[in-house]
C-alpha cells in the first residue's frame, strides 16, 4: 500500500496529490510517469509525475476528476492508501542545454511542465514558459512558475479571466515569427499539442510534446498506448511518453483516446449514484 | 537348498485394458457463456481407473518425455496404491506447481507422447492424473498439503525478476537450497501469463493463487508493483540491496503486431491487452471491476497458436455474436494444442483456415472489417512446414468490429536497457546456456526471455536449471 501524505486543491477539479514512495522518487526524472491503481477492483491509469523528493521519499501528481477512477482518487486524504503505485516509467525528457526555449502547459499538462521547465532551466536553458487554461479557475502551479528562473511567464486563458485572452499558440507563433526560439516543448491537450506542433513546423522550430495514450499495464506489455510516428507504430510507455511533434499522427491518437468514452461514462454514473446512496 | 524370494510388499500390478478415461467437461453451450473452468477434472474413480491403464514399465520412457522430468512412473504407481499424499510429493519433487501444469502442459507432444501404450493404442491420460494429484493437494487444509523441504539457511540472499512460471519455478527450487529468495513482480499480481494470460476458463486465477501461496509459506518472499530496470536495476540489486545472484525470468513481454494498414484503428487490439484486460483487469465484470474492455459483436482473432484460442474463446464469453479464427496455414500446421482447438470449435469459433490478412478496414476511426487473402500450401519452410502462398485475385473481407492480433510477443527492452553488460540476441532476448548463465556474472535467465515464446513448462524448466546454477556458482563464490 501507498500512504497518501499531501493533497491539496488547485481548482474545482483540479488536485495535487503526493504518495509515499521511496524507491520510485529515488529514480523519478522529468517527462516519467507512474502506474496507480486506487483499490483492488481498479484501474491501471498512467499520470505524469509533477514533482518527487529523493530524500523524503514521496512523488506528486495532478489530475483531474474527469472519470470514475479520478473521483475515487479525490475523495482518498492524507492518511489514506492506494492500492499500488509503479514507476518511474517511460523516457525521461531529455535535457541538455538546446538554447531558447518554450515550455508550453496547457490545463492540467502544466503540472507535467513544471518539471520539465525546472530541469531545463536548471541544464543552462533560457526558459520562456506559456501556461494555458480555459479560465481563471482552471489555471494552476502559476506561483510555482513564477518561483523558476524564467525568461518569461506568459499566461493565456481563453476568456482573458487571467492574463492574456488567446490560445497558447498566439504568443508561440510571435515567439518563433521573432526567431527567439532553438526549441519548443508542448504538454497538454492532444488538441493543444497538435496545434502547437503546427504553429513551429512552420518555422522548423524542433518540438517535443508528451503523449498521454490509453494504458493498461505502463510496461510495453499490451500496446494500447500504441502511436504513429512518422508512419511507423510505437508504443508511449517504452518508446516515449515524448515525441517528435512534428511526426505524431495526432488525429490517430485522439480517435484512439476515445475508445472507451461511452463506458467511462457508464462506470462514473455507476459510482456517482453509488456514492449518494452512501451518504 | 531352494532359493526363496523376497515377496513383493505391494500386489503385483496388473494393468487395466480399459479405454483412456475421459475428463468431463462443461457441456459448450453452457459454458461459452462464462468464465468458469471449461474442464471439470476426475474423480478418484475415475482417476484410479486411468492409472490403472499404466503399464508401470521398467524403462518408463514418460519421464525422459517431462521437460522437468517428474517421476511419472511413481506418482502413477501411487495413485493405483491409493497413496495420494506421496504421489503429490513425487510431482512437487520437480514440479512446484503441479495444478497449473496439469492444466497447461502439452502433455500431448511430451511424457503423453513417449508413452508406450500410444503406439498401438491411447496413451495413459498423464495430464489429467497429474491435475487430479494437483487437485488432491490443493483441496486439503494448508497442515495436510504437501510442502516442499526448505533447505538450512545458506546466508545468500537470490532476487528473482518475474513471478511468472519461470520465476515461480527457479524460487522453489533455491528455497529447497536454502538460499533467501525475493520475487520482484511489475504487476498488481503474482503470476505472470498464468495470471494476465491463460482465461480463467482453462486456468482459475485461485489455483495458481494457492500454489503460489505454498510457495510462500516455503519462504519465498514476494515484493509487487516493481519495475526490475526501473525502479530497481540489476546492478543496484547486486551492490545497493545485496543480492548474491539474480534470476531474469521477465518473459517475452511485447506484442507483435502484423504492421498492416489500419492496425490502429478503434476495435484493433493485440491478444496481451485483450487477455490482460479481461483476466487481468477483470474487464468481464465492467462496471463492477474498473477497467471496460471493447465487446464487439463480431471478432476476428489473427493467429493459431493457444493465445489466439484463448482470445477468440474469451471474445465468445464477452458477448460477440461471431468469432472468427483467421490462420495463413491450414489446421494442420496450427501450433495450439488439440484440446483447445477441439474446445475452441466446440463453442461456435469459426475456423477461416488458409487466410492472410491484409488490411483492417475502418470507419470514423474504428475497425469494420478484416481484408484477407486466400493462400494455399507450398513446399515446406525453414520450420518444416509447408508454406502458405498467395491465391491470385482471392482478396475478400471478413466483416467485424473487432480485430484481436495474436501473432506472438518480442523481448522487453527495459531490463536489458539499463544492464548494459548483459549480452543479447539480434532480436533484444537475454543470450544465456543450458544452465542459465548469462555474460553478466551472477545474472541468470530463463523462459521466454531467452526462449522466445514458449510453453509454460519449458519456462519451469529453465528456472528450475537456472536455480541449480545459482545454487552451485554460489558455492564458489566466498560471502
Amino acid at each position: 500500500m501507498f500512504p497518501v501524505v499531501y493533497k491539496r486543491q488547485l481548482s474545482e477539479s483540479v488536485f495535487e496529490m503526493g504518495v509515499e514512495a521511496p524507491a520510485i522518487a529515488h529514480k523519478a526524472k522529468a517527462g516519467q510517469f507512474l502506474m496507480l491503481r486506487v483499490d483492488e477492483n481498479g484501474e491501471r491509469i498512467p499520470l505524469t509525475f509533477s514533482d518527487w523528493s529523493a530524500e523524503e521519499g514521496w512523488i506528486r501528481f495532478i489530475f483531474m476528476r474527469v472519470g470514475k477512477t479520478t473521483h475515487k482518487l479525490s475523495h482518498l486524504e492524507v492518511g489514506d492508501s492506494l492500492a499500488d503505485v509503479v514507476g518511474p516509467l517511460g523516457v525521461p525528457t531529455h535535457v541538455e542545454d538546446l538554447g531558447r526555449v518554450a515550455v508550453v502547459g496547457g490545463g492540467v499538462g502544466a503540472a507535467v511542465a513544471y518539471p520539465v521547465a525546472r530541469a531545463m532551466a536548471a541544464a543552462g536553458n533560457e526558459v520562456t514558459v506559456i501556461l494555458g487554461a480555459r479560465n481563471e479557475e482552471l489555471l494552476i502551479l502559476e506561483d510555482e512558475f513564477k518561483a523558476l528562473s524564467l525568461k518569461e511567464l506568459i499566461v493565456c486563458t481563453d476568456d482573458g479571466s487571467a492574463g492574456r485572452k488567446d490560445l497558447v499558440t498566439a504568443p508561440l507563433k510571435e515567439l518563433c515569427a521573432a526567431g527567439a526560439l532553438d526549441h519548443a516543448m508542448a504538454i497538454g491537450p492532444v488538441i493543444m499539442m497538435k496545434f502547437c506542433s503546427a504553429t513551429t513546423k512552420e518555422y522548423s522550430v524542433p518540438t517535443t510534446v508528451s503523449l498521454n495514450p490509453i494504458m493498461v499495464d505502463g510496461t510495453g506489455m499490451c500496446g494500447a498506448c500504441r502511436v504513429s510516428i512518422d508512419g511507423e507504430t510505437k508504443f508511449g510507455c517504452v518508446d516515449g511518453p515524448d515525441f517528435d511533434g512534428h511526426a505524431v499522427d495526432f488525429e490517430e491518437l485522439m480517435s484512439r483516446q476515445r475508445v472507451y468514452v461511452d463506458d467511462e461514462r457508464l462506470a462514473d454514473a455507476e459510482y456517482s449514484r453509488e456514492c449518494r446512496c452512501h451518504t | 537348498m531352494s532359493h526363496i524370494e523376497a515377496p513383493d510388499p505391494k500386489p503385483r500390478h496388473r494393468p487395466s485394458r480399459g479405454p483412456r478415461t475421459e475428463m468431463p467437461a462443461r457441456p459448450a453451450e453452457e459454458r461459452a457463456r462464462d468464465f468458469d473452468e471449461v474442464n471439470l477434472g476426475y474423480s478418484e474413480e475415475q482417476a484410479i481407473a486411468e492409472a490403472e491403464r499404466c503399464l508401470q514399465c521398467k524403462n518408463a520412457t514418460c519421464i525422459e518425455g517431462c521437460p522437468v522430468n517428474i517421476d511419472i512412473k511413481s506418482f502413477i504407481g501411487h495413485i493405483i496404491n491409493r497413496e495420494y499424499a506421496e504421489g503429490v510429493a513425487v510431482l512437487k519433487e520437480r514440479n512446484a506447481l503441479p495444478a497449473v501444469c496439469g492444466r497447461v502442459c502439452p502433455q500431448e507432444e511430451q511424457c503423453e507422447a513417449s508413452c508406450v501404450l500410444g503406439k498401438k493404442g491411447e496413451p495413459v491420460a498423464i495430464g489429467r492424473l497429474e491435475r487430479w494429484l494437483g487437485d488432491f493437494d490443493l483441496a486439503c487444509d494448508l497442515e495436510g498439503r504437501c510442502k516442499p523441504e526448505v533447505g538450512e539457511d545458506t546466508g545468500f540472499k537470490v532476487a528473482v525478476v518475474g513471478s511468472g512460471p519461470a520465476g515461480l519455478a527457479c524460487a522453489g527450487e533455491l528455497r529447497r537450497f536454502g538460499h533467501a529468495v525475493t520475487v520482484f513482480e511489475s504487476l498488481h499480481a503474482l503470476g505472470g501469463v498464468l495470471t494476465y494470460g491463460i482465461p480463467e476458463f482453462r486456468l482459475p486465477k485461485s489455483i495458481v493463487q494457492a500454489e503460489i501461496e505454498m510457495l510462500a509459506i516455503m519462504g519465498v518472499e514476494f515484493v509487487k508493483d516493481i519495475v526490475v530496470g526501473a525502479t530497481y536495476t540489476v546492478d543496484e540489486l547486486m551492490t545497493e540491496q545485496g543480492y548474491d545472484a539474480v534470476f531474469v525470468g521477465n518473459g517475452a513481454g511485447l506484442p507483435v503486431f502484423l504492421g498492416i494498414p489500419g492496425e490502429n484503428l478503434n476495435g484493433v487490439y493485440s491478444a496481451n491487452e485483450f487477455l490482460t484486460r479481461v483476466n487481468l483487469m477483470k474487464g468481464y465484470e465492467f462496471p463492477k471491476a474498473d477497467t471496460p474492455v471493447w465487446r464487439g459483436r463480431k471478432v476476428a482473432v489473427i493467429g493459431g497458436g493457444n493465445v489466439a484460442m484463448d482470445a477468440a474463446r474469451t471474445a465468445k464469453r464477452l458477448g460477440a455474436e461471431e468469432v472468427f479464427l483467421v490462420y495463413r496455414r491450414s489446421e494442420e500446421e496450427m501450433p495450439a494444442r488439440r484440446e483447445e482447438v477441439h474446445h475452441a470449435r466446440e463453442e461456435g469459433i469459426e475456423f477461416k483456415m488458409l487466410c492472410s490478412p491484409s488490411e483492417v478496414v475502418g470507419k470514423d476511426g474504428w475497425a469494420t472489417g478484416l481484408v484477407t487473402t486466400r493462400m494455399e500450401l507450398g513446399e515446406p519452410d525453414d520450420s518444416g512446414r509447408r508454406a502458405p502462398v498467395c491465391v491470385m485475385d482471392s482478396e475478400f473481407t471478413i466483416d467485424c468490429d473487432t480485430v484481436i492480433v495474436a501473432v506472438g510477443t518480442r523481448a522487453n527492452p527495459l531490463l536489458p536497457k539499463t544492464t548494459p553488460d548483459l549480452e543479447l540476441t539480434s532480436r533484444g532476448y537475454i543470450v544465456a546456456n543450458d544452465h542459465g548463465a548469462t555474460s553478466k556474472p551472477g545474472v541468470f535467465a530463463g523462459g521466454d526471455i531467452v526462449t522466445g515464446s514458449a510453453t509454460v513448462i519449458l519456462a519451469m524448466g529453465a528456472g528450475k536449471r537456472s536455480a541449480q546454477a545459482i545454487d552451485r556458482w554460489l558455492a564458489g563464490t566466498s560471502r
